[in-house]
């Protein structure tokens, strides 16, 4: 008798699996949870703290608020930012003054961990929302985040 | 010689396969050497390494805040458990003692992995053991914690949101909200879970009575986690050595008696179920107060040995620092839960079939980089 | 209109050409068209096979190449012809290249006998049944051999569980089927597709067609290597099974023959159950060419839920599969054609 129970039980049992799935199938119109990428970049929105990549911003009068303190630089994990930087005289005070050269960055290296960003006095860099960065050639990868031309916004102390 | 090859007129010989590193039912980068003779399995030896990134030895070179990054990449499953394990170790180091509002924090972002965890544990085994849609609902309840994490921490999959000293930011507004949401949504899919998959009869009959470990044997290779509690080794550390948040909630040890692969199975829906009551009981009182104490730029820990254990959701993580006083640790190392619950596998997997070792292998839940570091 | 483009091209052939190379000619021909229309069909229900699946699983399929994805198995052929034909060297090369033929040429010549419409059959013999049963066991053999003298030990662990899969299961499709054959007294297709004008089989013979109907999909889902009884080629766990060591043209074989086998499967049930081209109630008696369709429809109906049963099932092992039909099926179909036999003496059939 058990033979009989056994089977009757089974197939009550694969009939419930079938219901689960066929459930979906029938809503399979609305209820897809892919995107189809490539098409729907305008409508695309990353979140507000998503780590694409790190950049500078620059305000209107091409100026940054990277003063070369260095903080980044010794607090990022793998030497994925370099600073070149120099003394110079500083207008104001008249007095030397470290300034940076050029914010090498390499995206390349970078674990996206956000320490430089965590870690950095003046808020100079902040995480971008960019993420489509492949590029053909590697040495591509390799940023300067501070744009030619552009200097540190006055009154902008670490 | 069993008695099979000395009464027949067949001499059989054993063969030894490679379930070779890339293979879809190995999660991970695993080399199982098998010798078998005919379907029955007489030797199972997993061949490690070729994962292996040397993360402790960088973690002798790293500051502790940079050492939290890489525990991300251990077991990246349950990597905000990870970031809280080696914060733990560093706080009770310096005696450093943490607003509450942390602590209520890092719970809920804890149980939520693992949540995660086992969402993805279970669309994985219901793959391997032939059911291929359960991959995308266990991935479709997923992506919901993925998109609270994205808010929150900015990241999917190797959050770094934890520092020594509390949290990297506070949590967004939206946080709550979202988590609530998806509380009520979640309720709703494990009981689809069983219906798909638990008590389908083909399901039950793979799983029960396949790969039994008794609890003495459980507790002499060092099993933990699930694999454990499954044979009836009381052994959550959420339990015995409660850290952050969980000492004020209440939940249950899921334990179960039999040690097969369907009861290691069970007690993963069982934890899925406590860690929704736990993350209930929390989200409506997170205390006020501030996200981060503030430690120095350099941290150095006094000299001695340091140790923290944590629950991961495949079993006990363990940081071990010696420090010397100075600003790198002097030797850090992790105990791993993957790699004590992958030295039963011999012992587990003999004399089954082939088939029976991939259900096994799918309800231990090993991620490999977990073994390797 | 298209019977009477078969009657004028028949006349022309007639007296244009001398009287035993007329039927060769027109067998040449027959096999022609069924050959294009069926590997043209098998790559649609490729394209089918993978649309479902993604509607079970909360995704798209593939609708890119061609509007809805309509072009994108015949990309996939083409991709597969241009590649390059590999194989082993210590492979025994003969019995490698033999293999597939095998399994693709069985295939086709089981889709020589089934009834579209009245007239619309390219065989119509007195055994049908009986030759479809006995088609599909020249499959396994292809199997074999491909699992064997791929000289990988992966391939022959497949191979050897296939052929004792494909063997076993063998015996449920041919008695259930035989459980019908009481119902209608002959073999012969077209005969059985009359008897069931007066009701479709599975209404006339009410409880043991229902459960020789169950028999026969679940042992005919296993003849096919499909989920839940595809340990040989289990994608999680070997590799590919026997097929492992193939590619190109000889992989597309194999491939293609699978799901021939399904829709041949299906088509076998849709004819013995359901009435092949018959409709529901006499509806469209009037219109005979819509029996095309009402044939087709009832294939396919059948097709989606071989592949139901594929994306929901977890598959079984080998020894249990064994143990579903030495220990469940074969007992369960001896007793229903009892039953079967007992009712047809009786005379308990429902006439519709």
């Amino acid at each position: 008798m058990s033979y009989f129970s056994e089977i009757y039980n089974g197939i009550k049992t694969l009939l419930t699996g079938m219901s689960v799935t066929g459930k979906y199938f029938l809503n399979a119109r609305k209820g897809v949870i892919t995107q189809q990428y490539p098409d729907n970049r305008e409508t695309l929105k990353m979140f507000d703290r998503f780590r694409g990549e790190v950049i500078m911003p620059h305000d209107d009068q091409n100026e940054h608020r990277c003063t070369g303190c260095q903080k980044c630089e010794i607090a990022c994990p793998n030497g994925t930012i370099e600073i070149i930087w120099d003394r110079g005289i500083d207008e104001e005070t008249g007095k030397k003054k470290k300034k940076i050269d050029q914010f090498v960055y390499h995206l390349s290296l970078c674990t996206m961990c956000g320490l430089c960003i965590d870690v950095c006095p003046t808020d100079a860099i902040e995480w971008g929302q960019n993420f489509e960065n492949s590029v053909f050639d590697r040495t591509h990868l390799t940023r300067v985040l501070n744009k030619p031309g552009s200097k540190l916004a006055p009154g902008v102390e670490d | 010689m069993d008695s099979t090859t000395k009464n027949s007129n067949f001499k059989t010989e054993e063969y030894q396969i490679n379930m070779g590193p890339q293979h879809p039912a190995t999660h991970g980068v695993l080399n199982l050497l098998l010798t078998i003779d005919g379907e029955i399995i007489k030797k199972v030896e997993p061949d490690l390494g070729y994962i292996h990134r040397s993360i402790e030895k960088m973690c002798e070179r790293d500051s502790y805040q940079q050492i939290v990054h890489l525990t991300d990449r251990m077991d990246y499953l349950s990597s905000n458990i990870n970031n809280e394990a080696v914060c733990l170790a560093v706080e009770n180091a310096l005696e450093l003692e943490v607003p509450e509002r942390v602590k209520v924090i890092r719970t809920i972002i804890g149980e939520l992995t693992r949540i995660s965890s086992h969402c993805l544990w279970w669309g994985v085994m219901g793959m391997d053991v032939g059911a291929l849609s359960t991959f995308f609902y266990g991935f479709r309840d997923r992506e919901m914690i993925n998109d609270i994490f994205e808010e929150t921490c900015g990241a999917r999959l190797t959050m770094n949101y934890n520092v020594p000293g509390g949290l990297m930011l506070d949590i967004h507004p939206n946080f709550v909200k979202r988590v609530k949401k998806f509380v009520a949504h979640f309720k709703t899919k494990i009981p689809e879970y069983d219906r798909l998959l638990t008590q389908n009869v083909i399901f039950q009959k793979r799983t029960k009575g396949v790969g039994i470990l008794t609890k003495e044997d459980a507790i002499s290779f060092g099993a933990s986690g699930p694999v454990a509690r499954a044979s009836g080794y009381s052994c959550d550390v959420r339990k015995y050595h409660p850290y952050s948040a969980l000492d004020k909630v209440s939940f249950k040890e899921s334990l179960k008696t039999e040690g097969d692969t369907f009861a290691r199975y069970q007690v993963r829906i069982m934890e899925l179920w406590e860690s929704l009551s736990i993350i209930e009981q929390l989200i409506d009182n997170i205390p006020e107060g501030e996200h981060r104490v503030k430690t120095n730029a350099v941290i150095k820990l006094p000299k001695g040995e340091f140790y923290q254990k944590v629950e991961t959701a495949r079993g006990e993580l363990g940081v071990y620092i010696i420090s010397k006083g100075t600003k790198n640790p002097y030797r850090l190392k992790f105990r791993s839960p993957g790699f004590s619950n992958l030295s039963l596998l011999n012992h587990i997997a003999v004399g089954g079939k082939i088939g029976d070792l991939v259900a096994i292998m799918a309800t231990i839940d090993l991620v490999i980089p977990d073994i390797d570091r | 209109m298209t019977i009477d483009i078969i009657i004028n091209s028949h006349l022309w052939f007639a007296a244009n050409t001398a009287e035993g190379s007329l039927s060769i000619l027109e067998m040449v021909v027959i096999a022609l068209i069924y050959l294009g229309i069926f590997s043209v069909a098998g790559l649609f229900l490729v394209l089918l096979e993978r649309r479902v699946a993604a509607w079970f699983q909360l995704r798209v399929g593939p609708n890119r190449v061609g509007f809805q994805g309509l072009l994108q198995t015949m990309a996939d052929a083409l991709k597969l012809v241009s590649k390059e034909l590999t194989g082993t060297s210590k492979a025994d090369m003969f019995l490698y290249n033999l293999a597939p033929y095998f399994v693709i040429i069985s295939s086709l010549m089981a889709l020589a006998v089934l009834p579209f419409t009245n007239e619309f059959q390219a065989f119509d013999i007195n055994i049908g049944i009986f030759f479809l049963i006995a088609i599909s066991s020249i499959g396994v053999i292809g199997v074999l051999l491909g699992g064997w003298s791929s000289n990988n030990k992966f391939a022959l662990i497949g191979a050897m569980r296939s052929g004792v899969q494909t063997i076993s299961y063998e015996l449920s499709v041919g008695l259930s089927l035989l459980t019908m054959i009481l119902l209608t007294g002959t073999l012969q297709l077209s005969e059985i597709v009359d008897v069931q004008k007066d009701g479709w089989l599975i209404v006339q013979g009410h409880i043991p067609a229902i459960i020789a109907f169950m028999i026969f999909m679940i042992s005919g889902t296993a003849e096919t290597n499909r989920a839940p009884f595809d340990m040989v080629e289990a994608e999680s766990e070997l590799g590919a099974g026997f097929h492992t060591e193939y590619s190109g043209m000889k992989f597309a074989y194999f491939f293609l023959a699978e799901f021939i086998n399904m829709f041949i499967i299906a088509a076998i049930a849709a004819t013995v159950f359901f009435g092949a081209w018959l409709s529901p109630f006499g509806i469209t008696e009037s219109i005979p060419w819509l029996g095309v369709f009402w044939f087709l429809g009832k294939t396919l109906a059948l097709v989606f839920l071989m592949m139901w049963f594929r994306w929901t099932f977890p598959r079984l092992r080998v020894d249990q599969l064994l143990t579903l039909e030495w220990k469940y099926l074969l007992p369960i179909n001896l007793v229903n054609i009892v039953i079967m036999a007992l009712m047809v003496w009786l005379n308990l059939i429902i006439r519709v």
